[in-house]
């Protein structure tokens, strides 16, 4: 960190200040909750992109899983939906599972010819027949238990704390089956292979309703920091508001905040010195060694596919973590928010524009485009305010202007990586 | 046993819609095949050029039918769509000698370009809300029906009934042209040979004295058209709403590398495999059975192989699958 770096931090927090001063602290401090996730979100792709220049737009898909962790984890289990169809759900997708281990196992042992193909196709086939006739009934059991408050399986009941880890695990479970798969592709086939991943699981989401209750949401997920109405409620806090000089609302709003904050700021620390100390391990230079010249580190013996695999999957199960962290901050899970341009594409305007390969790079940029997606659109509808202030109150042009203000931000985000592309291609903070 | 009906049925539902799915995904296919080819670049923005070239249609359109101008049973737009192609034809002209141009010189990596790519994606998306709205927008005219189900069963007799959308027509029709027209260029004219030289050969196009400049031009002259005939036809067909455009990025790139990235013939024929396997996954074929089976056969549930909203999944898998068993897709990649 030299003094360059150091002041660019120092801006960013001015800025994050100044909102506090401009528009209100409550404001700010979701700001830098949200930040920190971003925060999160970039290094793991910067660890996929920056340690070993994986391109890989799968992003959205892992933060979901991590969101539906949550869900999994902290949710009470719902009693009668597992009566229902619990046992013959579990069966359905086992079979599922041994279908395709079937498949593969075919297609690994046989010997090419149409003997193979012919069963493979049947062990497909006998299958996918299996398994939805196992697997529907259960389905239809379990999402016609009382449709408006469950119809679904719930989750564990267990600390809301735990399903962060859990996120990560699972996220790095999907990851490892879809490397496995796609990890052996060109890098750009890679790339539309991992935006399918993201827009399958998606799709997942939002119709197993049986796991995810589907569009319909899962709302009232378990907190790991006190309910403002509580902290209102006790006497202790409102001594505290009043010593602060805040109203109850306002003080038990933003200690939740910063409870999270503080959560948020204790995990971001311990990636980023996990991700520091993997950087400059020879774990870190064989990576960097492999993104530079594969072949040649492919000549040295290094098995290049597992290491892919590894970067691909510690990559992922951050983003699943910050997927998880997201979830429990918002406290409900809606499968239809995720939107690639959202998660997946901001996420990589992070990393370029903080500097790929580098951690505190990767950091910034996570804060700065967080900071500006969220802060354009205001500034932009000033922006319009003043620019057609001239104009007739009623002209339709202005009100067309100023209804479509909010996707400045698309287009903010979209000239920041150009720009940063064009004139400074390895970021704020480049890599050392 | 009823077979006619039993096909009927499948044309009605399966066959024709998936015929002209597969016309517009393969007009934006072929788009990124040729991007691929001649600049070396899988281009991300290209569900949102095609998104930006269907909105000056769209808008044209509006301002023609505020004119009284009209086609009679054909839509108006195909009236504007000149004034799409040109003004597509103008921006990617523009977005390449701001953006791509400063690329190619210093010879960057592909995904360098790629990533600017995702930026102009940015810019598109942004700028394509900016002026119409992320709604849904209606521009459809004229005769919606060349013939109706009914006029069908009453002229047939038959149980079963097909009916035939004007803009399906429109867009089979379209697309023959196009594709025909796009064959013959890269074939048989001058620009259209050096085109090939130089997506086969770099360096040996240059030293035959081939100017890459001009190749790049004519091929996002050539993209503007592919986009913007198969957006609008997309938006004719169903409707236009500029993130399902942004949607269709990954079917036509799964349909690209499905024929072999590069590769025309191979674009047109992954185009039609994806929008016949998107639409046959999810249509229910309970009644196709009933048709063929013996009555105590029939079926009792949808036969649904998968719900409507996983056809992502499909051209995904089908991508998958596809690259597991042949990497270079189904033709041989990299011959324009």
């Amino acid at each position: 960190m030299n003094l360059r770096n150091i002041s660019m931090f120092a801006i960013m927090a001015v800025l994050l200040l100044l909102v506090g001063f401009l528009q209100s602290w409550s404001v700010a401090m979701g700001l830098l909750n949200m930040c920190l996730i971003s925060a999160i979100m970039a290094l793991g792709v910067n660890i996929q992109w920056g340690y070993a220049g994986l391109f890989s737009v799968g992003t959205m898909g892992f933060v979901a899983v991590g969101g539906l962790a949550v869900v999994l984890t902290s949710m009470p289990p719902v009693h009668e939906a597992w009566a229902a169809g619990g046992l013959g759900i579990l069966a359905g997708l086992a079979l599922g599972v041994l279908t395709i281990v079937g498949a593969v196992q075919v297609w690994k042992r046989m010997k090419p010819g149409l003997a193979r193909t012919l069963t493979l196709i049947a062990v497909i086939v006998v299958g996918f027949v299996l398994y939805r006739a196992v697997l529907d009934p259960a389905v239809d059991a379990v999402e016609g238990t009382n449709t408006a408050a469950a119809g679904y399986l719930g989750g564990a009941g267990l600390p809301v704390l735990l399903s962060w880890a859990v996120g990560a695990l699972l996220a790095a479970g999907v990851a490892w089956v879809i490397g496995k798969v796609s990890l052996g592709l060109r890098s750009d086939y890679l790339a539309i292979a991992t935006l399918g991943i993201a827009e399958t699981i998606i799709a997942v989401m939002k119709n197993e309703d049986w796991l995810s209750r589907g569009v319909r949401n899962v709302n009232g997920l378990p907190r790991p920091v006190p309910y403002e109405v509580d902290l209102q409620n006790s006497v202790a806090f409102q001594g505290w508001a009043d010593w602060f000089g805040l109203s109850t609302v306002e003080a038990s709003s933003l200690f939740v905040k910063l409870c999270y904050a503080v959560l948020f700021i204790i995990v971001l620390a311990a990636i980023m010195w996990l991700s520091e100390r993997a950087w400059r391990a020879p774990w870190g230079r064989m990576m960097r060694a492999i993104r530079d010249n594969e072949t040649a580190a492919r000549a040295m013996g290094k098995n290049v596919t597992a290491r892919h695999l590894q970067v691909f999957i510690l990559g992922s199960a951050i983003c699943g973590l910050a997927g998880a962290m997201l979830t429990t901050l918002d406290g409900l899970m809606t499968p239809g928010a995720y939107q690639p341009l959202r998660f997946t594409f901001l996420i990589w305007v992070m990393v370029i524009v903080g500097g790929s390969g580098n951690n505190w790079g990767a950091v910034l940029g996570g804060f700065l485009i967080w900071f500006l997606w969220v802060e354009v659109e205001p500034i932009g509808t000033w922006l319009i305010t003043v620019g057609t202030s001239a104009m007739p109150a009623d002209s339709a042009l202005r009100a067309h202007l100023l209804d479509s203000a909010a996707y400045m931000r698309l287009m903010t985000m979209g000239l920041i990586l150009l720009v940063v592309l064009r004139f400074a291609p390895r970021g704020l903070i480049p890599e050392k | 046993m009823d077979i006619l009906n039993a096909l009927v049925l499948l044309g009605n539902f399966v066959l024709i819609p998936a015929l002209s799915y597969g016309s517009q995904l393969a007009l934006g296919a072929l788009g990124i095949t040729l991007i691929y080819g001649i600049l070396r670049f899988s281009h991300f923005a290209h569900g949102d050029i095609m998104a930006f070239g269907t909105m000056v249609v769209v808008l044209v359109t509006w301002l023609l039918q505020g004119w009284g101008v009209s086609l009679g049973p054909l839509p108006t737009a195909l009236l504007a769509l000149p004034a799409g192609i040109v003004a597509t034809a103008l921006a990617l002209l523009f977005i390449d000698r701001s953006v791509y141009r400063f690329y190619r010189r210093v010879k960057a990596q592909p995904i360098v370009i790629v990533m600017a790519s995702l930026g102009v994606m940015f810019v598109l998306n942004g700028l394509v809300r900016f002026i119409i709205g992320p709604n849904d927008q209606n521009f459809a005219d004229g005769a919606r029906f060349l013939f109706t189900v009914r006029d069908f069963r009453e002229a047939t007799g038959l149980d079963e009934g097909l009916g035939l959308r004007v803009s399906q027509v429109i867009t089979i029709i379209t697309t023959l042209v196009v594709v025909s027209g796009l064959f013959w260029f890269l074939n048989r004219t001058r620009a259209g040979k050096s085109m090939r030289a130089y997506s086969d050969n770099e360096d040996l196009a240059l030293l035959s004295g081939i100017n890459p400049e001009r190749v790049v031009t004519i091929t996002w002259l050539i993209v503007a058209v592919l986009v913007t005939v198969a957006g609008t036809l997309y938006g004719l067909d169903k409707s236009f709403k500029p993130f399902t455009y942004f949607q269709l990025l990954l079917p036509m790139f799964a349909a690209a590398i499905l024929g072999g990235m590069g590769n025309p013939v191979g674009a047109v024929v992954g185009a039609y495999i994806i929008a016949l396997s998107e639409v046959g996954v999810t249509y229910a074929f309970r009644k196709f059975l009933q048709y063929l089976l013996p009555e105590s056969w029939a079926p009792d549930g949808l036969v649904q192989l998968l719900s409507t909203d996983y056809k992502f999944a499909v051209s995904f898998v089908l991508l998958v699958v596809v690259l597991l068993i042949r990497p270079t897709g189904l033709f041989k990649g990299q011959t324009l």
